[in-house]
């Protein structure tokens, strides 16, 4: 196994033991996406020259501060394309935001550069993260590293599949119903979407705003927990951007299972689920009961609906956020004489069919004469499912269940919106209530992986990783590396 | 849930996207079926429920009135499709009624 296939723990530990430097792990890096990206198609941008001035910032770093340097500095990792980084191409996976390089770089983005992190490129994704396949980017869609043939899952397809593929330690994605868990799961990877408000989403490109978390892609909860101490916390620039304190995940990273209590919504093992999948996680419910959890089924009754409630707010806010690639101030301009022309056939030309299906709905559940029925209703029905969430989380400290129904499924096979949508059924609720929630890797069924999910109360983000964690170390499946992460580098 | 041509037009209008005959005739059954499927909201009852709008406990988050730092005129311009330096150029915006 190649160095490019380690986690950022291995890795810091080599860059201060001497074995390898931030230059020498960038080469290698950029050797392996080059390699590798000609069949996965996870890159947008590669930002070699960016790559290059900070991978030497942080060698300085290490070399004059090795014990106060960050454990991610030095450490190659790439960015979804749907978080601004200034002067380098961002472009949502949309022909409309072809070129457009934004003035300044994102919060989240800029608390890992300022911690020594060497961004190598922005990663291919659905367009606008709607999507749960990463059929729907503009520039091609992403290949699973377990199979080519397969999707990576979506949004955040590409930042799932290089971490799977061995390239980066790490990533971020953007999770609004699953978009970084689901992904996680069909790559084998580990993927935390944080409680509503913990990370900053200034200069995160708007998809659904009461939804939208950014979160990291890892090989291990350790290096998950890493990260997203690194971006979390208060940012005056995100009015959402919630102002308590954040405790240190790793602080109670290997506190371990004993005494807790787990829930298992029975409505999130429906007929839906594979039994590959169904039966790699009753697998993993035995192990945690093995290392002291007590397990107790649950119920979330409204988990059938709450799909329909995110399938409302989820394209009207969209609708909103979208309007505002008009042609006028960035992007793409298709030239009419008239500006409302101008507005019509840039956004025809701009948007993917996916994108416009969703505009269209969020545009109709918002508009005069069925604002109630449709917008004000899932608005209600949202407190419905957060409410029963608070419920099971007075019985148990945190819910186990499958990330995704299904292990990765091949490209093409799901022309039908409808039942691509229903991908997110059991990972979109954690969005409606703003609770966190990890994927980690939990089985393979005929090669291709299946995630775990943890899903704990609001601000309980430290009990997400210690949860998982606890799993993770009693198993091997983390270990797993895919065909492209084991090929000699 | 039926949705005619006329609703597919009027908010496409709304949403003001220029969409083609063949897409308007795509969109219009692929809709219907989406709603079809939400309409299950209805039959949920929401009498005793108030709305969310957004999880946090946040209420009308407010910086200090202090000027500070904005991005300057180059860098709002630098991506505009058309600028003349310092402002955004668009067409002439009388004229531009939707008849919708």
């Amino acid at each position: 196994m190649s160095s490019t296939a380690k986690t950022i723990t291995e890795l810091g530990a080599a860059l201060r033991d001497g074995s390898t430097t931030p230059r020498a792990l960038l080469d290698e890096t950029l050797a392996h996406l080059e390699r590798s990206d000609k069949d996965l198609n996870a890159y947008l941008t590669v930002t070699r020259e960016l790559a290059e001035l900070q991978a030497d910032a942080a060698a300085q770093l290490l070399e004059q501060h090795p014990e106060s340097a960050s454990p991610l500095c030095g450490i190659p990792m790439a960015l979804k394309d749907v978080l601004c980084v200034d002067g380098i191409e961002t472009t949502a996976a949309s022909r409309i935001l072809r070129g457009f390089k934004p003035p300044y770089t994102g919060t989240a983005v800029q608390r890992l550069f300022d911690a020594g992190a060497v961004c190598v490129g922005k990663t291919n994704c659905d367009e606008f993260a709607m999507g749960s396949s990463t059929e729907n980017s503009a520039f091609g869609p992403v290949a699973n590293p377990w199979d080519i043939e397969r999707v990576p899952g979506g949004s955040s397809g590409g930042s799932a599949a290089t971490v799977a593929a061995g390239t980066v330690p790490y990533s971020l994605g953007s999770d609004t119903g699953g978009s970084i868990r689901q992904p996680a799961a069909l790559t084998g990877t580990v993927g935390f979407k944080p409680t509503y408000g913990r990370v900053s989403r200034y200069g995160l490109i708007a998809f659904a705003s009461s939804l939208d978390q950014i979160g990291p892609f890892t090989r291990s909860v350790e290096d998950c927990a890493l990260v997203y101490a690194a971006i979390a916390g208060h940012d005056p620039l995100d009015s959402t951007s919630d102002p308590r304190a954040v405790d240190d995940p790793l602080a109670s990273l290997h506190d371990g299972v004993a005494g807790m209590r787990l829930g298992i919504p029975r409505e999130y093992l429906g007929e839906g689920t594979e039994p590959g999948v169904r039966s790699a996680v009753e697998t993993a419910f035995k192990v945690l009961e093995a290392q002291g959890a007590t397990l107790q089924e649950v119920s979330l009754p409204s988990t059938d609906v709450a799909l329909s409630v995110y399938y409302v707010i989820a394209p009207a806010e969209c609708s909103s956020n979208l309007a505002r690639y008009d042609g006028v101030r960035y992007g793409v301009r298709v030239d009419r004489p008239s500006l409302t022309d101008m507005y019509l056939q840039t956004r025809g030309a701009g948007f993917g069919a996916e994108v416009k299906r969703r505009i269209m709905l969020g545009t109709y559940a918002l508009s005069s004469g069925y604002y109630d029925a449709y917008y004000r209703q899932a608005q209600k029905v949202r407190t419905l499912v957060s409410e029963e969430f608070d419920a099971v989380f007075q019985q148990v400290d945190a819910i186990v269940c499958p990330t995704s129904p299904t292990v990765a499924f091949t490209m093409g096979s799901r022309d039908d919106p409808l039942s691509m949508y229903m991908c997110d059924v059991v990972t979109l609720p954690a969005n409606l209530a703003g609770v966190p929630g990890i994927s980690v890797p939990c089985g393979n069924v005929d090669g291709l992986p299946v995630g775990l999910q943890v899903i704990a109360p609001r601000f309980a983000d430290s009990r997400v990783f210690r949860v998982a964690h606890a799993y993770e170390q009693a198993t091997d499946w983390h270990i797993a590396r895919s065909p492209f992460a084991t090929e000699a580098a | 849930m039926t949705l005619s041509r006329d609703d597919v037009d009027h908010v496409a209008a709304l949403a003001r996207l220029g969409l083609s005959d063949e897409e308007k005739g795509r969109l219009l059954g692929e809709l219907e079926k989406i709603l079809g499927h939400i309409a299950r909201l209805q039959q949920v009852d929401t009498s005793m429920l108030a709305e969310t709008a957004q999880v946090g406990d946040l209420v009308n988050v407010m910086r200090a009135d202090e000027p500070g730092p904005t991005l300057g005129t180059e860098a709002a311009l630098r991506n505009a499709p058309a600028a003349d330096g310092s402002h955004f150029i668009v067409g002439a915006i009388q004229g531009n009624e939707l008849d919708s």
